[in-house]
């Protein structure tokens, strides 16, 4: 007797029963509706007293977050399947001050091919035309990478409203917004206003946000909350809540540019916040953590993360999304590890 | 379709095993046969008896195990015996170095004991992998710590000698390293058994110890069923006993070891409550329920196994509990990505599935996720009651699983009220984001760990232990060493005399003298003088014989009246320090004005010379100068524990001590034994010297003049041989404090098993009062007090 028998785990149930079935606390907001709804997250009038009943306690979200990723392991062909599916959800993104149209063409021609071909003949999933989420510019690149993208599904995020700092003038951004929406954008990535959330003045940010969502149209609003300068995670709870009240249909952690980036305790609570707002108005609301993810490892917590909190349907793009520059790149070298039994390197993977 | 593409579409987790070679070539390099650890290597049982271990998760047998016997037990002992006088000669720095070398092996071979445990035990291999083992060095290289710096830390203190060490199933590594490490720091010797289902990792601990150069007989490890725990613990050369596991077990070694001089701690069962404010981080509160109750499947003398929920959030409360409890992973302990393991053995599993379904027969409601069990294998799901009633058997019995019972709260006082119905204290869980709350009712919680905002966090530098009947002793930190030591100035104190009874007298015809007015001695409880429930009376005699005086001869209902009084004056416990000291230099004050009368007194019933009276009521007054000057100085610690958090160690009082005070030095000893007791915080029950109560009696009149409340001091006097081992009988005295013979003290030990009540007895020696260390050193506020850990995270 040398081998142990490996009793396989219990698969915990389908998330969106796990969901469904917690029941909407008594006198708020209205019963979830049954079964898949992807409709859009239409709002709620803003609700202070929901805001006011927010608690979170930092060392325990941490805790959490330190035994998440140690509780659960995706090995070998589980491994590969869920790297893939991180490909699929990643908003491919670039934001630099030297970005240019050839950049951002290249960059869309990674997000219709985003593996080697060879590698997903390898891996058997040549049939799964694999695609990138989105991919995410400056509002002065949308059109070209709506060219880029043309029949290739891929919607076009635009970063908006004064990004990163959100503080050029309010009319000026709504602006950017329709513009970036006339130029073909299918989701903006709004920024909100910090003083709003550092100063508790929630009725402001409820109106910033509910303006931008109006300017969007039908297009898919993502809220940066910029968590890394809202001090604190009662604060990130709060603002993302308030920006689901306001109609967003995704709350984002970061721009990228804030000294902290999209840590998981942060993720945690977003979460937290989208699953409160579910339970009480049966609204679901996406969610994009965003910045520092440049890791396979990190795509797996994250991933784990969704799965464990929010239930399958967060791992969808509809729902999900990781922006990243980098990720896709060590990714692709996980993948080919996988196929070869060998450590990949990265000038074997077309650049992005 | 390709398994990849499966893995995409799906987003299951897979298998992700861990392998158990290491530890499967490990018990083969043994035969899957495993002898004692005696002395300088194994040895085959004396008694030819093995038994089989298995590995719950597949019920496979993985090895034989021994079956040790008395000759075992005795070979064991001896060897640690004659071990023990060089490995305290070692030194602080040599003994230091030794234990350092453990605490850096285990970790070299962390994974393969963290394999072997789980194999064993069938606790999930994150449990043992990222807690068990790492706890387990830690708690080595702390105790490395201690051992390097006993001699300054610890002045005039050794080590109490040979231990024996009885352990637990359910966290067998860690448990012998809180055990192991304390006594080896401190210069003692050991002999451990592990608990038969669950031996293995203390054998190849052992062989690691050998490794690493660890001197033979130092550790020993006998293995067997309760009838080798048995054994060592009546073994007469043991000089200590530390056991963990149920409160009926510690039960029985407590009777079994009364008497016999044995230090004793134990460590036992629990009813934990978890406590959520509705102010509190919900979501986080759930997760803490998790790791309160579905921590090693439930199997925690600690598990936060009572869920008190205020009202209002019951119901979220209790619905995001069940979709988490969806999310649950249970199966083999190996796979990474399990959260719940195997139960450790059919016996177990029996007893939870018993008492699940009493609890259902009672009317409760049971919930469990909707995923099945593996069906190979010793497995429990999760399970939730709810519309539990303090009443409920669920509520009151410990399962030791995965069993969660439900109830509500509508105010903190309710909370607390509801949190302390129960015979256990050793741990407790309060949620709430209002500091001005934890803090309210952390104290008020009856329990030796209470953590804030957090469950099941342990460490080597904070105390763990219980209230109640869930033991006594502290593992962990400076309180836990005390257990293991013992001042040098008490290896050779003389023998106590016999406590004598009252006895009858005649002192002749009185004369045609004017007569004295007749003095009567009653009883004095809750700040009133009682007569004696008997209406009788017994005859205080003098040197020559006469009668000097009466005194009340107390009974049952008398200590009866007596323990009540001391209940009803709980409000001392809650006091301030700064109040206990002025009112106890007030008795010395109110004491020194009436010196010249005590020594009369003590003269007439002693026989004492003038100056030796005197000297008597001087020191007491001195004394009463000592246990005041404490009263508000005898402060906790904050340990340094390696998290973002505060670890409070405060010392708390008992609440109701009782005193039973030796025959010598009537008053001094009265004083020493009452004033410390009382200077910490406790309402204390006192018998006085049976032979000579009037120096005691006499004090009523200075406690009313001194504003000592009613119900704080009690005293009741008559033949301490008869109300000693009533009072040790009471369930609601607490703890309790014997100075006499040795039949005496142990007839206080094995008389307060009814609710494990801390005893501490003078083991039939004789102390000298006069003597400072003797009659007033640290020791007394240590007994007088018990010690519980506040962890408070913090961050925002």
């Amino acid at each position: 007797m040398t081998t142990t028998q490996t009793t396989p785990a219990a698969e915990a149930a389908p998330p969106s029963t796990s969901v469904s079935t917690v029941e909407p606390a008594p006198g708020r907001g209205e019963p979830a509706p049954s079964g898949h709804s992807h409709e859009r997250n239409p709002g709620t009038p803003l609700e202070l007293g929901w805001l006011r009943n927010v608690q979170v306690n930092r060392s325990a979200v941490e805790r959490r977050c330190a035994t998440l990723t140690t509780r659960r392991s995706v090995k070998k062909t589980w491994q590969a399947g869920w790297l893939l599916r991180a490909i699929s959800v990643i908003d491919l993104t670039t934001l630099a001050g030297d970005d240019t149209a050839g950049r951002v063409r290249r960059l869309c021609a990674k997000a219709r091919n985003p593996v080697r071909a060879d590698l997903l003949a390898a891996l058997g999933v040549e049939g799964l035309d694999l695609k990138v989420g989105a991919v995410c510019v400056y509002h002065r690149y949308v059109a070209e990478a709506v060219a880029a993208l043309r029949g290739s599904g891929i919607p076009v995020a635009a970063v908006s409203t004064g990004f990163p700092a959100g503080l050029s003038p309010f009319d000026l951004r709504l602006a950017e917004i329709r513009a970036s929406v006339a130029d073909g954008a299918e989701e903006i990535d709004i920024v909100i206003t910090r003083e709003h959330a550092l100063t508790q003045d929630w009725a402001a940010l409820y109106d910033e946000v509910r303006a931008f969502r109006e300017a969007c149209g039908d297009a898919h609003l993502k809220a940066i909350l910029a968590t890394g300068e809202l001090g604190t995670l009662r604060n990130v709870y709060r603002a993302s809540l308030v920006c689901m009240m306001a109609g967003a249909d995704f709350v984002k952690t970061s721009t990228g540019k804030e000294k902290e980036n999209a840590v998981l305790p942060v993720g945690l609570t977003m979460v937290r916040s989208i699953r409160d707002y579910l339970e009480r108005t049966g609204h679901r609301v996406g969610f994009k953590p965003a910045g520092g993810i440049s890791t396979a490892k990190d795509a797996l917590a994250w991933l784990i993360l969704m799965k464990e909190e929010l239930g399958p349907a967060w791992l969808e793009p509809e729902l999900f999304r990781f922006g990243a520059s980098s990720l896709l790149g060590d990714i692709e070298r996980q993948l080919e590890h996988h196929v070869t039994g060998r450590y990949s390197a990265s000038f074997r993977h077309p650049k992005a | 379709m390709s398994s990849v593409l499966e893995a995409f579409e799906t987003m299951t987790y897979g298998p992700a095993p861990e392998s158990a070679d290491s530890a499967h070539a490990w018990l083969e390099g043994h035969g899957r046969s495993f002898g004692l650890y005696v002395g300088d290597g194994w040895r085959p049982p004396a008694t030819g008896e093995t038994f089989e271990t298995h590995d719950p998760a597949t019920t496979e047998v993985l090895s034989t195990i021994a079956q040790g016997g008395g000759d075992d037990v005795d070979a064991a002992v001896a060897a640690a015996r004659a071990a023990q006088p060089e490995w305290w000669g070692l030194g602080p720095h040599g003994r230091a170095r030794h234990l350092y070398a453990i605490a850096r092996q285990i970790q070299k071979q962390s994974r393969f004991f963290a394999v072997l445990e789980s194999l064993d035990n069938g606790k999930p291999i994150r449990e043992t992998r990222d807690i068990d083992i790492p706890l387990v060095a830690r708690h080595f290289y702390h105790h490395a710590g201690w051992a390097q710096l006993m001699e300054k830390e610890l002045p005039g203190y050794g080590p109490v000698g040979v231990v024996g060490q009885v352990i637990p199933w359910n966290f067998p590594l860690l448990m012998l390293a809180w055990k192991v490490a304390p006594a080896l720091a401190t210069g003692n010797t050991v002999v451990l058994k592990p608990a038969e289902y669950t031996s293995l990792t203390a054998l190849a601990f052992a062989e690691m110890c050998r490794r690493v150069g660890l001197p033979p007989g130092v550790l020993n490890i006998v293995t067997g069923d309760g009838r080798t725990g048995e054994l060592l613990v009546r073994h007469p050369d043991v000089d200590k006993v530390a056991f963990t596991g149920s409160t009926e077990v510690g039960r029985a070694i407590r009777a079994a070891t009364a008497g016999s001089g044995k230090k004793l701690s134990l460590e036992l069962g629990g009813k934990s409550p978890f406590i959520v404010f509705d102010d509190a981080d919900l979501d986080s509160a759930v997760e803490g329920v998790v790791d309160a109750i579905w921590f090693n499947q439930g199997q925690v003398c600690c598990a936060g196994s009572r869920l008190l929920v205020q009202e209002g959030v019951e119901q979220q409360v209790i619905a995001k509990l069940r979709a988490r409890m969806e999310t649950l992973r249970v199966g083999s302990p190996l796979d990474k990505s399990v959260d719940l393991g195997a139960i450790v053995a059919p016996v177990q599993l029996e007893r939870i599935s018993t008492l699940v379904d009493q609890g259902k027969a009672e009317g409760t409601t049971c919930w469990q996720p909707s995923w099945a069990c593996p069906t190979e294998g010793w497995f429990y799901p999760p399970t939730l009651f709810t519309g539990v009633e303090p009443a409920s058997t669920l509520a009151q019995v410990e399962i030791f699983g995965p069993v969660l019972v439900s109830m509500t709260f509508r105010t903190p006082e309710e909370a607390v009220a509801l949190a302390n119905d129960t015979r256990y204290g050793l741990a407790a869980s309060v949620w709430t984001e209002n500091v001005n709350l934890a803090l309210d009712v952390a104290p008020q919680l009856a329990a030796g760990v209470v953590w804030v905002n957090c469950t099941n966090v342990f460490d080597a530098a904070a105390g763990f232990g219980g209230y109640r009947e869930s033991g006594y002793g502290r593992e962990g930190g400076i309180e836990g060493l005390w257990e293991y030591v013992v001042a040098d100035w008490q290896r050779d104190l003389p023998e106590a005399a016999a406590t004598s009874a009252p006895r009858a007298a005649d002192s002749g015809p009185g004369g045609f003298d004017l007569p004295a007015i007749d003095r009567t001695a009653k009883m004095y409880v809750g700040g009133k003088q009682s007569r004696p429930d008997g209406g009788y009376s017994y005859p205080v005699l003098g040197p020559q014989g006469g009668i000097v005086g009466e005194a009340g001869l107390g009974n049952r209902k008398d200590l009866r009246n007596a323990v009540e009084a001391a209940r009803k004056a709980a409000k001392w416990s809650r006091t301030t320090g700064h109040l206990r000291a002025q009112i106890l230099y007030y008795v010395a004050e109110n004491l020194s004005a009436r010196s010249s009368e005590l020594e009369a007194r003590l003269a007439a019933m002693t026989g004492s010379s003038a100056e030796a009276a005197a000297q008597e009521v001087a020191t007491s007054v001195d004394r009463l100068f000592t246990w005041a000057a404490w009263a508000d100085k005898y402060d906790g610690r904050v340990h340094g524990t390696p998290m973002r958090n505060v670890t409070l160690a405060m010392p708390e009082p008992w609440g109701i001590l009782a005193v039973v005070c030796p025959e010598e030095a009537p008053l001094l000893a009265f004083v020493s034994l009452v004033a410390p007791a009382v200077a910490m915080g406790n309402r204390v029950v006192a018998v006085p010297s049976g032979r000579w109560p009037l120096a005691a009696t006499d004090l009523y009149q200075v406690f009313d003049t001194s504003y000592v409340p009613g119900g704080v001091i009690n005293i009741f006097t008559g033949d301490p041989g008869e109300l000693a081992p009533t009072l040790a009988r009471h369930d609601g005295v607490a703890a309790m404090w014997f100075f006499g013979d040795r039949d005496g003290g142990a007839a206080v030990e094995r008389e307060s098993v009814g609710n494990l009540k801390a005893t501490w007895t003078s083991q039939g020696k004789a102390r000298d009062w006069y003597d400072p260390r003797q009659g007033e050193g640290q020791e007394f506020l240590r007994r007088g007090t018990q010690i519980k850990n506040i962890w408070v995270p913090y961050g925002e």
